[in-house]
């Protein structure tokens, strides 16, 4: 596997070079910011198309809560652009700060922990503009936040790797950010208590921006993110602290940082692969038997999400995960293949992928 | 094409009270909610289980004869309208919970399945399932998912789509599929996302897993009465522009107002030139906060009256009347088309304007409801179809709606689907390239075109 072989990558800075190379290339692979480098490595006899000057706002009124952008735009650009406006996007994409793209975020599905409150990539995503297998150019869903009008070709792309075609142009929906969070971090003494305040926080009546846990040196730790107007907030936390027994509260400064470190896995061991895994939380304390020889991890999403830092050799979490019936997306490391355990397939996958990429040029998918 | 090969074979897996070829049986399925539609289908299976309807769907295609999945019926768009000598599988029976689970906060449903009926079962949990179409005491969640219905509430947490973890499908083939899973989060292309919404076209799902919410432990509600729509509208734009996520935001015209009276006794204010919804909902402290910041923004928006429900038969009394819209406009005219346009929030004036244009033009009356949080208009085109022609002048305003729609940068559908109604417009919403390739995507995954044939996409070639 070659990571950068400048002969063969492209650059292109308009959709229609894509379609070009699209049409004459016979296998492609598309990278954006690179911030997720296991997937970004095109294999030896793959082109790599990369996407980075195909960067740029195309529209956003902030009246309509929407935004359209190039694909190659960095979400932390677009993340700047949206605060000045007081808005934000709920799915709190991560990596910004390694260079993370929108059509990446698109293409690899990672949402991070704010998600929990009102939804992932998959349900801010509301148009694209796409060059499939064949190298035509297309528009999928629109512009504007209801639309059931033919087939919902943006979700079908979230999580694809780029693989059923290469986006061009991102239409997401946003919303006003809140004005003010605060985090309650609960320290317990083991998984089963930790497990406990997640059970019932998920089902309380909190509106709750962050959910997340983790080992910690008391033996697990639970954060709690609220948001909101800040009239409110002091009496919220307060509640909080009551209801589930109490602990530190990060406010301002230190609440911001907090999260933020969690969207850039700087709890990541240093050469440790980083890998996605969806789960539920009923799921957690069965997959944590497996995990003891796992150097690093964060549970994220109430126990929907698992960010795993793995040291021993890749082959051994495909097999874990398999035996688990779970999936994983490997964003860091080395793999013969960025899916591991259960992987994508199917009749139905085979057939999208057949009417979108018919010659496979985007990947084996 | 001849069904009664594939009817003689059906009535080997249905008993003849599950297999219905009488003709006063199919009158009964030859329409669905977009009553200006019949066809009368050669049978109807009712399935009991899944099998049935694996086994009904390898039958149809072994015969190529096509098939449309129904559960209720409420289509709005022609989504559930028999094809002509085609099967229609009838999907009432299946209409059981198998697993509820509120730690995981997941409902496991067979598609028959009433809307309503998971938010019943989830109540003793504090627990619901948050999209609430207007019919959702009768629409099934299996219809849900093949027109991805929104309601009144999807502004702040989505449609069904955005609801849905996983499914069991069987392909129009008969082949069967999972897709999604019961987490939140997923790893690999959303082909079940791909899959709602698609109006049957690409098979039927036998088994649906459900995303539940807590329910919100406050919802604060206010009806604001305004002289002219576009202060109503502005008063939206006001909320908007303040950082308030509502739950919902509905306005209604003086026509639809009038309806609302007529039909449902609704207490609206009668002199109102328009009527603006706006609900808040979720924890408690937090919500109070916002209305208390809602009100105040509202009070510099010129309403003539201003009422704030303070428990919950108020808050039931003022949706009444625009839950209930859509049925009470029948009282004012023999008939009515509903439409379902798009247009980007900040075009809602420009778009009722046009609207009001038009409704001039061809001197038919049109009421309008519409969820204004998200651009989602509904105009209620009445007519008497006893008069000669008045169908036809009817529809032709409801295809310059959809001009409009399009004109403007949004969707000829937010929520009814494209059905029958609407096929016609879906090739000026989307250009060539796109057709062609959902026509593709289509064949791809149904060979024959049999899955609800005629629906969304229109047919090459066929009738």
């Amino acid at each position: 596997m070659t990571s950068d072989l400048t002969a063969s990558t492209f650059h292109p800075s308009t959709a229609s070079e894509i379609q070009e190379i699209v049409r004459s290339t016979p296998h492609l692979h598309v990278r954006g910011g690179g911030s997720k480098p296991a997937l970004s490595t095109p294999s030896a006899d793959s082109l790599l198309l990369d996407l980075s000057r195909l960067n740029g706002l195309v529209e956003y009124e902030p009246a309509e809560f929407t935004f359209t952008a190039q694909a190659g735009t960095p979400v932390a650009d677009v993340q700047a652009l949206l605060a000045k406006e007081g808005q934000y996007m709920p799915f709190d994409p991560p990596l910004a700060e390694a260079g993370a793209t929108l059509g990446g975020v698109v293409a690899a599905g990672t949402s991070g922990a704010g998600r929990v409150r009102y939804g992932g990539v998959r349900d801010f995503l509301i148009g694209t503009r796409f060059v499939d297998g064949r190298g035509e150019l297309l528009r999928g869903g629109g512009k504007v936040v209801k639309n059931a009008a033919g087939f919902d070709y943006p979700k079908l792309f979230v999580g694809s790797l780029g693989q059923l075609g290469v986006l061009t142009e991102v239409t997401f929906k946003v919303f006003p950010e809140p004005p003010a969070y605060a985090t309650l971090a609960i320290d317990c003494a083991d998984l089963p208590a930790a497990l406990g305040h997640v059970r019932s926080l998920n089902r309380s009546k909190f509106d709750i921006n962050g959910l997340d846990f983790a080992p910690s040196e008391t033996g697990w730790t639970v954060w709690v993110r609220l948001g909101g107007l800040a009239a409110a907030l002091d009496e919220r936390m307060n509640t909080l602290h009551q209801q589930t027994g109490g602990g530190a509260v990060l406010a301002g400064e230190a609440d911001a940082s907090f999260w933020q470190n969690a969207n850039r896995f700087d709890w990541l061991a240093a050469d440790a692969a980083l890998v996605k895994v969806p789960v539920t939380p009923g799921r957690v304390a069965g997959l944590e038997a497996g995990l003891s020889s796992a150097s690093s991890r964060r549970y994220s999403v109430g126990g929907n999400l698992l960010w795993l830092g793995w040291e021993r050799p890749v082959a051994e979490l495909d097999a874990l995960l398999a035996g688990h019936g779970l999936s994983g997306l490997l964003l860091r490391g080395s793999a013969d293949s960025p899916w591991l355990g259960k992987r994508p397939g199917g009749a139905f996958l085979a057939r999208v992928k057949a009417a979108l990429d018919p010659e496979k040029k985007l990947g084996s998918l | 094409m001849n069904p009664h090969p594939l009817l003689t074979e059906l009535s080997g897996i249905f008993p003849a009270e599950r297999l219905l070829t009488q003709p006063a049986q199919l009158k009964a399925y030859e329409s669905d909610a977009l009553t200006a539609f019949k066809a009368l289908a050669a049978g109807i299976v009712i399935p009991q289980s899944r099998e049935e309807v694996i086994a009904a769907v390898r039958l149809c295609h072994q015969h190529s004869v096509p098939f449309v999945a129904r559960g209720s019926g409420t289509s709005l768009s022609g989504g559930s309208l028999p094809i002509a000598d085609g099967i229609v599988i009838a999907l009432n029976r299946m209409n059981r919970i198998l697993r509820l689970d509120p730690d995981e906060r997941i409902a496991v449903v067979e598609p028959g399945v009433i809307n309503l009926a998971v938010s019943q079962a989830a109540a003793p949990f504090g627990l619901y399932y948050a999209p609430d179409p207007s019919s959702q005491a009768i629409c099934t969640i299996g219809g849900n998912v093949a027109f991805n219905s929104g309601g009144a509430h999807c502004l702040k947490y989505g449609m069904t789509s955005n609801h849905v973890l996983g499914m069991t499908v069987v392909l129009p083939d008969g082949e069967v599929v999972e897709m999604g899973g019961e987490s939140l989060e997923g790893v690999g292309p959303d082909v079940g996302g791909f899959f709602v919404g698609s109006e049957g076209l690409f098979g039927v799902a036998v088994e649906i897993t459900l995303r539940l919410l807590p329910i919100p432990q406050l919802y604060r509600t206010v009806l604001a009465a305004y002289d002219s729509l576009q202060a109503a509208g502005d008063a939206v734009s006001a909320v908007v522009a303040s950082g308030l996520l509502p739950g919902a935001m509905e306005i209604m015209d003086k026509l639809a107002i009038k309806a609302a009276e007529v039909g449902a006794k609704a207490g609206y204010p009668q002199d109102a030139a328009a009527l603006l919804i706006v609900e808040l909902e979720g924890e408690s402290v937090a919500v109070e906060a916002e209305f208390a910041h809602l009100l105040q923004i509202m009070d510099g928006t010129g309403a003539t009256e201003v009422r704030i429900a303070q428990n919950a038969d108020e808050r039931a009394r003022i949706w009444k009347g625009r839950k209930s819209a859509f049925s009470a406009v029948g009282r004012l005219a023999p008939d009515y088309i509903v439409q379902d346009g798009v247009v980007p929030r900040s075009k809602l004036g420009e778009a009722l304007a046009e609207i009001g244009k038009l409704s001039r033009k061809y001197a038919i009356e049109v009421a309008n409801v519409f969820h204004a949080g998200d651009g989602n208009l509904h105009p209620l085109i009445l007519f008497d179809g006893r008069e000669a022609g008045a169908l036809e002048k009817a529809e032709e305003l409801a295809g310059e709606i959809l001009e409009l729609c399009i004109a403007l940068g949004g969707s000829i559908t937010g929520e009814h689907g494209v059905g029958v109604e609407k096929r016609a417009y879906l090739p000026r919403m989307f250009g060539p390239a796109e057709m062609a390739q959902m026509h593709a995507m289509r064949r791809s995954v149904d060979g024959r075109e049999l899955g609800n044939r005629g629906k969304m996409l229109m047919v090459e070639g066929a009738g």
